[in-house]
């Protein structure tokens, strides 16, 4: 056992772009789901926004712009799946899982000519001062500006929901949305927003995958990482604090179990392996003991008639 | 009742018919474990499957199944295939084992050809390549090229052929570079490019500069190309995206031959069920490229070694071998044995750690 090979700075610093994807996706899921729709699409969107944003990125040169159609591309598959829901009133959950099937699909298809290719490579976001702090700089102030993107989500997210007025209808539509009709809210409206919402994220997403962490295009390449800020979801009880807190954890464990045994570390392989699901499970568990509960909508179909 | 009935023999009647259509075709099928754009693993078991269309032209209809989870679902996508008529079915990943063996056992007419597997049956085959053979090659180079002697090794799952892999690499490197030291990271999984190039970088951070993989993604050269002075090697297929570096060479799969062989077997109805375990002189394992910045002499003799292979001169595994615990494995100038080989559960003496059991 050799401890003293890891290096505990690059090792946080490794953590936050683990972490990113699943933040993004988890924060667009947890929007969606407080308005009450249960998307369990995730997946899909996500590697949507992957090969969107990759080809985007390749052939503009331009990773900004690549980050952009991911967005869009997420959002566009979202749509999709917020007629069925929202306008054809089809099931969330067949819905939500064909949605995965087809954004797998389609991502292998669109991605078809885009292997072996190398993306353009995501600025840094150097910021003269603070990026020279020992231990703190290379830590906090040395990462491409996606990883700041996702902790200003998170922090809106979490603002918008609890003080604003548009978090306040959207929260209402998510617990109760026939006392949110009769109260003059637009339902499917703010809904069918939220869906979109949560595609850009899950697209964007996506493309931190395909553009930074991995970085290239490989079909298939999400590998349930949608599924896992699924779980993140409802793991941290609808709140955003806590998604940022998960996802963290289970970035870092994820991250600090292969430093481990590269490390050579005395424990079995197989704990090592489980230990960020099981980290991040316990850590949420025990963090929602105070009573929160779903949205009291979540995953019904709404029809103004009734 | 009757409803259902009905419905059963309309499938029935169709099945046949469309059996009795493609009567004069040899329908051949494969099981994937990941996408064929993997560019590595199932990559080049799609190319094997082109590589039949293309000999057979007309008298073929090939169908796959790709991204298929080594489990139970397994065992519903062979019985799918084989429900659909194929003769003959690959399964080319060794977690499709039970699964192939039971539905063979359901389909005493159907064909089975299953990779990297050691059970067997009247309708099933096995077939491998000696992929340590080229590991050995890698082992040489990845010796001579690591400057801070600290090599990454990320494997899959802990099974003999993974183990068997890291063995070969470990001993043509250390013979070459005593001051050598393996660090291992077992990922668990085949495919997940974000898991494979986290653990590359992993690796990196902690000053291993030759990265060696035993999963089937292109991420691990991926995130050594973004690290920098680093070098990795292509596994499964050439993985020439990333020529001349980070990778310097590669282990290639080379199933065309073998699918078109057993495929005419089937044409021909002199199929049998068999063991292959083909290695470098058959064609099967194929050196890719040596490129970048490996030294011409590092080359020569890389390529050396693949000849004397190749020839039999060579055995990759030839005593004196000592196992880990420092117990005597095999003595000077004796090979291992292919039941040894093949299940293989135990590191030579040098490698550090344990392996999951």
């Amino acid at each position: 056992m050799d401890l003293s090979s890891i290096n505990p700075i690059l090792l946080l610093a490794s953590l936050m772009v683990a972490a990113t994807p699943i933040l993004l996706a988890a924060l667009g899921e947890l929007v969606s789901e407080r308005a009450g729709v249960l998307n369990l699409g995730v997946e899909g969107m996500m590697i949507t926004g992957a090969i969107c944003g990759f080809a985007i990125a390749v052939e503009t040169g331009s990773p900004v712009v690549g980050f952009a159609a991911a967005a869009a591309g997420g959002a566009l598959l979202s749509l999709l799946f917020a007629l069925l829901t929202q306008l054809a009133l089809a099931n969330q959950v067949a819905s939500g899982l064909a949605l995965t099937l087809f954004g797998l699909g389609l991502s292998a298809l669109l991605g078809q000519s885009y292997v072996g290719i190398r993306p353009p490579a995501t600025a840094k976001l150097d910021i003269p001062l603070l990026g020279d702090i020992p231990v703190l700089g290379p830590v906090l102030f040395s990462h491409d500006w996606m990883v700041y993107f996702g902790l200003a989500l998170t922090l809106a997210v979490w603002a918008a929901l609890k003080y604003s007025r548009a978090g306040l209808i959207l929260r209402a539509v998510g617990e109760n949305h026939d006392a949110a009709h009769a109260l003059g809210y637009n339902v499917v409206g703010v809904r069918i927003l939220a869906i979109l919402f949560g595609g850009a994220c899950a697209g964007l997403g996506g493309a931190y995958l395909s553009l930074v962490r991995v970085p290239q295009w490989t079909e298939g390449m999400t590998a349930g990482a949608g599924w896992i800020a699924l779980a993140l979801v409802v793991f941290a009880s609808w709140k955003a604090g806590r998604v940022l807190l998960g996802a963290y954890l289970f970035g870092g464990v994820t991250v600090l179990q292969l430093n481990l045994q590269a490390a050579g570390v005395d424990i079995p392989v197989e704990y090592l392996s489980m230990s960020p699901y099981l980290i991040t499970i316990l850590v949420l568990v025990i963090l929602s003991a105070d009573r929160s509960r779903a949205p009291g909508s979540l995953g019904r179909i709404f029809h103004a008639s009734r | 009742m009757t409803f259902t009935r009905l419905l059963t023999g309309a499938a029935l009647a169709l099945g046949m018919a469309t059996t009795a259509i493609a009567e004069d075709k040899t329908k051949v099928g494969f099981i994937y474990v990941g996408p064929i754009g993997d560019g590595g693993y199932t990559y080049e078991h799609n190319q094997g499957r082109l590589a039949v269309e293309e000999h057979f032209g007309d008298k073929v209809e090939t169908v796959y199944q790709e991204s298929v989870p080594e489990g139970a679902d397994a065992e519903r996508a062979i019985t799918q295939m084989a429900l659909q008529g194929a003769d003959l079915i690959f399964t080319t990943s060794f977690g499709f084992m039970d699964a192939t063996v039971n539905t063979a056992k359901k389909f005493p007419k159907v064909k089975f050809e299953h990779a990297t597997g050691y059970k067997r049956a009247d309708n099933l085959s096995t077939y491998s390549a000696r992929f340590y053979e080229g590991r050995s090659v890698l082992g040489v180079i990845a010796g001579h090229m690591t400057k801070t002697n600290k090599i990454g090794y990320i494997g899959s799952y802990p099974i003999p052929e993974v183990i068997r892999g890291i063995n070969a690499a470990y001993i043509e490197a250390k013979k070459v570079n005593p001051d050598v030291e393996f660090n291992i990271i077992w990922a668990y999984t085949w495919f997940d490019p974000a898991k494979e190039a986290d653990a590359a970088t992993a690796l990196i951070e902690q000053g291993n500069d030759v990265i060696l993989q035993h999963t089937d993604s292109t991420a691990p050269s991926a995130a050594a190309k973004a690290k920098g002075d680093v070098i990795t090697f292509g596994q499964a297929s050439d993985m020439a995206e990333y020529k001349p570096e980070p990778r310097v060479s590669s282990i290639i799969d080379n199933w065309g031959p073998y699918y078109i062989e057993r495929v005419q077997a089937v044409m021909d109805g002199t199929w049998e069920s068999t063991d292959t375990w083909a290695g470098i002189d058959d064609g099967m394992v194929v050196i890719g490229e040596i490129t970048g910045p490996v030294p011409d002499d590092v080359k020569q003799e890389a390529l050396a070694m693949r000849d004397a292979i190749a020839s039999g001169e060579y055995h990759p595994f030839t005593g004196p071998l000592n196992k880990q615990d420092g117990s005597e494995w095999l003595k000077e100038g004796e090979t291992a044995d292919d039941a040894t080989l093949l299940g293989m559960n135990f590191y030579v003496e040098g490698i550090k750690g344990d392996i999951p059991q």
